[in-house]
């Protein structure tokens, strides 16, 4: 059947390449469909309860997405008129943000004091070039004072200070002639984000005494955008460069390397018109997928080209070789492309969607290059010319058989030696720390990460956890226990060494107290009845400025307030632990007004773990599912039985190297192993199906068919696994690191698996050879 | 066909001829003058009303849907040479009954305004240059709320339009010309006949759509002054939305300067 197929494609070259063009177009429209989702929000399950509830208290406050812009003057003094006339100017220009709801900053802060019998609310300061040097500490003061102010728009040493803008993407746009479509967030953003920039270039051509930094939610979404856009501008060329010259260098022909570009070309615009045919979204992960499918395809390539070439240098004209690497090459490709798509598959057990999209886009491309190394490749390669001189490549055989040689003369030391280190490298697997630090997404590369790192080191953390605190009846926010409660909570969050501030509707109930009493101090306190506490609620209401309400922490039945904590820069331990103590602290303390904690740094902290658990289940049913194949593939329980030991023991000592170099496990991490096993069974497939091959049909001893096996797929796994290591090591300078840190454990793990194939393999082999080969009778022993 | 193209040729040229006669009719008036002059007007039709008395209900809405009540009852003296003057009174919700706010609106100068805390038992003046804030939580501006002195807009004619019931409406422009209000811009629609303030576009300092305010149920008092008995505001940016039901409006019951001092805040 194989046969036939061979001579089909061979005679009907002309006609498969017309329909393979077909085909390609056909899928590839569906591109147009794409669209680049940055939300961070779709690392996260729609039904997941922390989303969920974070969601609710979007929907029930004001919502926090935001651009924090932060400026740092030269001379580190924030309190001067040309500083703070700048404030002034850069506040009024960020009215001018699209979608902006508010902009807060030090000169439009509602200052309130008491002066005898009036209450004066107005802006913190105004003229800021005219101030007087009174005027100046004056200010300062009360700026360094003020809680809504402190570490949020202010730094403690008074050397920074931030322009908060918070911004309010409408769900619907409505163009001028009326019509309603809905809006693309991403879009939305870039449209911010480039205003802010253009601010950003004004104030530094007008004040060159500033320096600015730019963060918050929006300009975390843009930069998942702007570390895409990075690694396909640096890292796709380099993988292409790569690709090309390693197969030019193994095949030494040019037709050869224009044929491999056409199916990885062919098999990406596949895989990327069908995900735009089936609606998936384009993400950060997802986006790994170009560079894992050229990867991929390469090796489908390989194998089918380099015996092919071989084949011609052999002396076959270039129809009959083809035939011939077609009739060798089928079943193994087509069996290592189902594992490898199976292990992608298996991705669709994780938690986050974003790796479900990035498994099955992977998988897609992988079935893809499949399916035009079988057709497409063939007719190319039939069609196009080809010269190869008549040669038989001698030197990397004999490397080969050398290799075999010491393998079969050191097989003691080798097992216990390959053993030992497997054991010892998985007994350090518990040394990893299951760890993400979601600001550390972005490495140095990417704007984002370098501005936020100065903002968290100088002003304030951009990790935080919101309590929305839940009473009974509407209005009881106003009740003084549930008021002395929520202090009680919030002056203990304020004392974590974690925490560097808590905003609280608390504070603005003591200072009106305060204010209303003439601002004597000893009225720094909650107000004591119910009443006065609704009243001073009212007041402060009809004080707020535009673009305020109270909704920023009560909802509009009265009944519920939001507490913001803000952090560190912490781990995702950290933030766990942090969020325990506080659980326990209100089931002791508050339990009628015990919240749960929710935030995006909350949501990020737990995925990790979540992944970790449900991609084990998509680790088990990708083992038995290959295991399953290998054995009928193989034809043996017993070889698929040991093929487990090559399989599992690469990505198991991969994780004990990780403990060594990195030590840290997070949300990415998590699914290298299921996607690996399907690429490192590949070499095992190839391997074991020429042992066998030789052991029992050609009922060669295990020595021999050992060195069978090395002559006969050495070379193309070496290759191939060269290329892939070389691929995902591109991967790994991803300036995404939950995309780099796959890479390059990827990488690790398929370094590791030639390792063990070579080396390990073939001695367990010849071990365990009566119980491999029990019951089965050799070619000879038939003859016999 | 050729009939139907004949005939709406003609009209357009008979309404081209009539409103070119218009335009003859009231030479030199270009589109800001008649903006203003129809402010005047408007302004001039309320004139002389005393004072008003009414029942709001406030109703907020959320994003979600989730809605709040508060009902207040607001006195209102018309202001001669200056704005007017008006007290409010919360009703409900029950933890703030009795709390009064007293306020004298100036045209382009900050508000005065007092407050009454019951539970204080003390009257507060309020310093705010704060009218572009929100009235009580709400999405109405002290600004939208206040008293509309012709002195608070620069005015542009737009154009004419039918806006609902049968009504046609003036549509012009109005620019803020207090430094401190939130609005680069409104659109108003005025009725021809009666100047009612059908509906108002809010447009924020970037110049987008922020707030559309409409209002209906109009009724007319005393012969002579309108007042709608329902408005909705709704903020398009952050999609919550406030209506203010009013009843039971009393027309000049003889209310004084002396109903509306401090000492009145706390009655």
């Amino acid at each position: 059947m194989i046969k036939s197929y061979a001579e089909f494609v061979v005679k009907f070259r002309w006609l498969i390449l017309a329909l393979m063009l077909l085909i390609v177009a056909g899928a590839g429209v569906g591109a147009k469909n794409l669209f680049f989702n940055n939300d961070y929000r779709i690392f996260f399950n729609k039904d997941d309860a922390r989303l969920k509830a974070f969601e609710s208290i979007q929907d029930t406050y004001t919502k926090n997405d935001n651009v924090l812009m932060v400026f740092a003057p030269k001379d580190g003094k924030v309190f001067t008129p040309k500083y703070l006339a700048a404030i002034e100017d850069i506040t009024k220009r960020s009215w001018q943000t699209p979608y902006s709801i508010r902009v807060d900053s030090l000169s439009n802060y509602q200052h309130s004091e008491s002066v005898e019998d009036d209450m004066s609310v107005a802006n913190l300061y105004e003229n800021g070039a005219s101030l007087s040097s009174d005027e100046l500490q004056r200010i300062k003061k009360i700026a360094l004072n003020e809680p809504l102010l402190l570490h949020r728009l202010i730094s403690e040493k008074a050397h920074v200070s931030a322009v908060n803008i918070t911004v309010e993407l409408p769900k619907m746009l409505t163009d001028e002639k009326g019509v309603v479509t809905p809006a693309d967030p991403t879009k939305l953003g870039a449209e911010i984000v480039k205003s802010v920039r253009d601010l950003k270039a004004y104030v530094e051509k007008t004040y060159p005494e500033l320096t600015v930094y730019l963060s918050g939610i929006v300009m975390m979404n843009n930069a998942f955008g702007e570390a895409t856009i990075y690694d396909m501008s640096h890292l796709l060329p380099i993988t292409l460069l790569l690709i090309l010259v390693t197969v030019f260098l193994l095949l030494r022909s040019v037709s050869g390397t224009v044929i491999t570009l056409v199916v990885i070309v062919f098999s990406l615009a596949t895989a990327f018109g069908l995900t735009g045919w089936l609606g998936i979204e384009l993400s950060s992960p997802v986006m790994s997928a170009p560079i894992i499918i050229m990867t991929l395809a390469v090796a489908d390539c390989v194998h089918i080209l380099s015996n092919w070439v071989a084949q011609m240098r052999k002396g076959s004209d270039k129809y009959e070789a083809m035939r011939e690497s077609l009739r060798i090459n089928f079943v193994p490709v087509f069996l290592t492309s189902i594992t490898t798509a199976i292990g992608f598959l298996s991705l669709n057990t994780s938690d986050a969607p974003p790796f479900r999209d990035l498994g099955n886009v992977a998988a897609i491309g992988v079935m893809a290059a499949f399916f035009f190394s079988i057709l497409l490749l063939p007719a190319l390669a039939t069609v196009l010319p080809s010269r190869v001189k008549q040669q038989e490549d001698t030197k990397t055989l004999a490397l080969m058989s050398a290799l075999a040689e010491w393998v079969l003369s050191h097989q003691k030391a080798l097992l216990l030696s390959v053993g030992a280190l497997a054991l010892v490298l998985i007994a350090l697997i518990p040394r990893n720390e299951l760890n993400d630090v979601f600001v550390k997404y972005f490495d140095e590369r990417i704007e984002f990460r370098v501005d936020t790192d100065f903002i968290s080191d100088n002003l304030t953390g951009i990790y935080n956890i919101e309590y929305s605190i839940e009473t009974k009846n509407s209005g009881d926010i106003a009740n003084p226990q549930v008021l002395a409660d929520i202090k009680k909570f919030t002056d203990w969050m304020t004392e974590q060494p974690e925490v560097i501030h808590v905003n609280t509707v608390t504070d603005t109930f003591t200072r009106l107290n305060k204010n209303m009493h003439g601002d004597d101090p000893a009225y720094h306190k909650l107000p004591e009845s119910r009443e006065l506490a609704a009243q001073y609620l009212l007041l402060y209401e009809m004080s707020l400025p535009f673009g305020l309400d109270l909704n920023n922490q009560i909802d509009i039945d009265k009944k519920s307030t939001r507490i913001t904590v803000t952090m560190k820069t912490l781990s995702s331990k950290e933030v766990l632990a942090i969020e325990n103590r506080a659980d326990q602290w209100m089931t002791d303390n508050i339990p009628e007004l015990k919240a749960v904690g929710v935030s995006p740094s909350v949501m990020f902290a737990h995925i990790g773990m979540k992944n970790i658990i449900s991609m084990l289940t998509g680790t088990t049913i990708a083992l038995v599912l290959i295991s399953l194949i290998l054995m009928f593939a193989l034809g043996s329980w017993r070889y698929g039985l040991l093929s487990l030991i090559p399989n599992l023991i690469p990505a198991g000592m991969a994780f004990g190297v990780w403990a060594i170099i990195d030590g840290e496990i997070g949300m990415a991490l998590s699914v290298v192993t299921a996607m690996t096993l399907g690429i490192v069974v590949d070499d095992t497939i190839h391997f074991l199906s020429k042992y066998r091959r030789a052991r029992v049909e050609q009922g060669l001893s295990a020595e021999d068919a050992v060195r069978y096996a090395f002559s006969t797929v050495g070379i193309a796994l070496l290759v191939t696994s060269v290329a892939l290591v070389a691929g995902f090591l591109v991967l790994a300078t991803s300036s995404f690191k939950l995309n780099s840190g796959m890479g390059l454990l990827t990488a690790i793990v398929i370094a590791i698996a030639l390792l063990v194939d070579f080396l390990l393999l073939p001695p367990l082999l010849i071990w365990w050879d009566k119980w491999l080969n029990k019951g089965q009778k050799t070619a000879v022993e038939q003859i016999k | 066909m050729l009939l139907k193209q004949t005939l709406s040729i003609s009209l357009a040229l008979a309404f081209l001829s009539l409103s070119t006669n218009v335009q003859a009719k009231a030479p030199a008036e270009n589109p800001q003058q008649k903006g203003l002059r129809i402010a005047e007007e408007g302004d001039a039709k309320d004139i002389g009303f005393g004072d008003t008395s009414a029942n709001m209900i406030m109703t907020l809405k959320n994003r979600a849907g989730k809605t709040s009540r508060r009902v207040i009852s607001i006195k209102t003296l018309e202001g001669k040479g200056d704005g007017d003057k008006s007290l409010s009174l919360f009703d409900q919700p029950a933890d703030v009954k009795g709390t009064a706010m007293l306020t004298f609106s100036h045209g382009l100068k900050p508000d005065d305004q007092w407050l009454y805390l019951p539970a204080l038992k003390r009257v507060k003046r309020i310093n705010s240059r704060n009218k572009s804030g929100p009235f009580m939580g709400s999405e109405f501006a002290f600004e939208d709320l206040g008293s509309q002195e012709v002195e608070k807009y620069k005015y542009n004619y737009l154009r004419e339009e039918a806006c609902g019931q049968g009504w046609k409406c003036h549509v012009i422009e109005r620019t803020p010309a207090y430094k401190y209000s939130g609005y680069s811009k409104q659109l108003a629609w005025i009725d021809t006949k009666e100047y009612r303030p059908v509906k108002v576009m809010y447009y924020d300092r970037k110049n987008s759509l922020l707030k559309t305010l409409n209002a209906t149920g109009f009724k007319q008092y005393l012969g002579k002054y309108w007042r709608p008995s329902m408005m909705s505001m709704v903020n398009h940016q952050t999609g919550k939305s406030t209506t203010l039901q009013w009843s039971n409006y009393k027309f000049k019951s003889g209310l004084s300067a002396r109903d509306f001092n401090k000492n009145a805040l706390k009655r």
